[in-house]
């Protein structure tokens, strides 16, 4: 192979950015995410064990399961105590918590905020409506499966689910990421084009760079 | 009540009035008046605050109902005015100058309904559904089930099954069908 069709083969690579106008794709990368594998098994054990003590979620209240977040926070379910935390921003999180249903606007935010959070990063999607759209199985604006969209790690079911469920999630999530199973970052770099098929054939107006790095 | 429907009625043509409640009165007017009777309510009878504005489809009779919510903060009484429009060529003068906030609930409509409101501020903007390809959803022809299920992979759903049945295939199995079981159960 000569330069020439590594250039060819660089550029089908890199993301075409269509929905931006022409004179802002420069502002904004192109390349794809890509498959992050540990070097040492046991340094990555080590880390796992780690992350799962201290679990920063997004505080980006999506649905009506964000109402269920205010009493795991305060003094009577007290999520600190496990070492989970909110944070402000998806650059400092590490789980994005999907409340409830998510109509067509908010997955195009849903799908920002996932791809602006830095790795290691995990789903827990509550509620029947992530699940299989729930109450809202027939509307015209809400998406039925979550996991066709974003990688999912835990789902929690109930309508609302109590805080209690909540906790017992976040307990899954620890010993899924003690355990090792928590790769939805690297699902979503492996299936990036599935993905983003899925979520381009429901958000029609696409105003924005096709990875949000 | 009886003497602001009146001095209505001496202005323009009342379709028909109805009471519900003490407090609660809709009437029915003509499209084309109901400007003139909703600054007339807004500037001397008093009824300073438009509550809402919503639209109903009567596919039946081809036509939607707009109703515009009125409220009298001197007396507290709340006055419906019903509008019919037509269903195909659905349009209606806009009221955002005589109330601002109306725009907003004109632009909703427009979206969900597909009713137009010529001259209001920002009614073509999508307000809910961003990139919105088929017709309005609030339409009663159009298909909601149906659109979901072309568009957001539904999960396949539980399954049943008879319990004798299901019992006896797990019990049992291929045995039941055996002579010997045939014998003793007759």
């Amino acid at each position: 192979m000569d330069k020439k069709d590594i250039d060819e083969i660089e550029h089908q690579m890199k993301l075409a950015n269509e929905g931006l106008p022409e004179n802002e794709r420069d502002l904004f990368a192109d390349a794809r995410p890509s498959k992050v594998e540990s070097q040492n098994r046991y340094f990555e054990r080590f880390r796992n064990w780690a992350r799962s003590r201290s679990l920063w979620m997004l505080a980006f209240g999506t649905g009506c399961g964000a109402t269920e977040i205010r009493p795991l926070m305060t003094s009577r379910y007290d999520m600190f105590r496990y070492g989970i935390a909110p944070r402000p921003t998806p650059r400092q999180a590490s789980v994005f918590i999907v409340g409830g249903y998510a109509s067509i606007k908010t997955i195009k935010r849903i799908v920002r905020s996932y791809e602006q959070m830095q790795g290691p990063k995990y789903v827990i999607a509550l509620g029947s409506c992530t699940i299989n759209g729930g109450m809202y199985y027939d509307s015209y604006n809400t998406i039925k499966r979550l996991d066709y969209y974003i990688p999912v790690d835990v789902y929690i079911t109930g309508c609302m689910p109590r805080p209690e469920a909540l906790i017992a999630g976040f307990n899954r999530l620890k010993e899924k990421i003690r355990a090792g199973e928590c790769e939805g970052m690297n699902k979503y770099a492996e299936n990036f084009d599935w993905y983003k098929n899925n979520q381009k054939q429901i958000i029609k107006d696409w105003n924005m760079p096709d990875y949000n790095w | 009540m009886d003497q602001l429907f009146n001095r209505i009625s001496r202005m323009i043509k009342l379709e028909g009035s109805t009471k519900q409640r003490d407090d609660l009165y809709f009437i029915t007017v003509r499209k084309e008046q109901l400007e003139l009777l909703l600054s007339h309510l807004k500037n001397y009878e008093g009824f300073t605050h438009l509550a809402f504005l919503q639209a109903v489809d009567y596919i039946e009779n081809n036509e939607f109902q707009l109703t515009y919510m009125l409220y009298n903060y001197d007396n507290r009484v709340n006055l419906g005015i019903k509008v019919f429009i037509d269903r195909d060529k659905s349009e209606m003068t806009s009221i955002h100058k005589l109330w601002p906030h109306a725009w907003q609930y004109q632009r909703e409509l427009h979206e969900l309904f597909g009713i137009d409101f010529p001259g209001s501020p920002r009614v073509h903007e999508s307000f809910v559904l961003e990139g919105w390809e088929e017709i309005p959803p609030m339409r009663r022809d159009f298909d909601t089930k149906a659109y979901t299920e072309r568009t957001f992979y539904p999960r396949p759903g539980r399954f049943t099954k008879d319990p004798k049945e299901y019992m006896k295939e797990k019990l049992y199995g291929n045995f039941a069908e055996s002579p010997e079981i045939r014998k003793n159960n007759d």
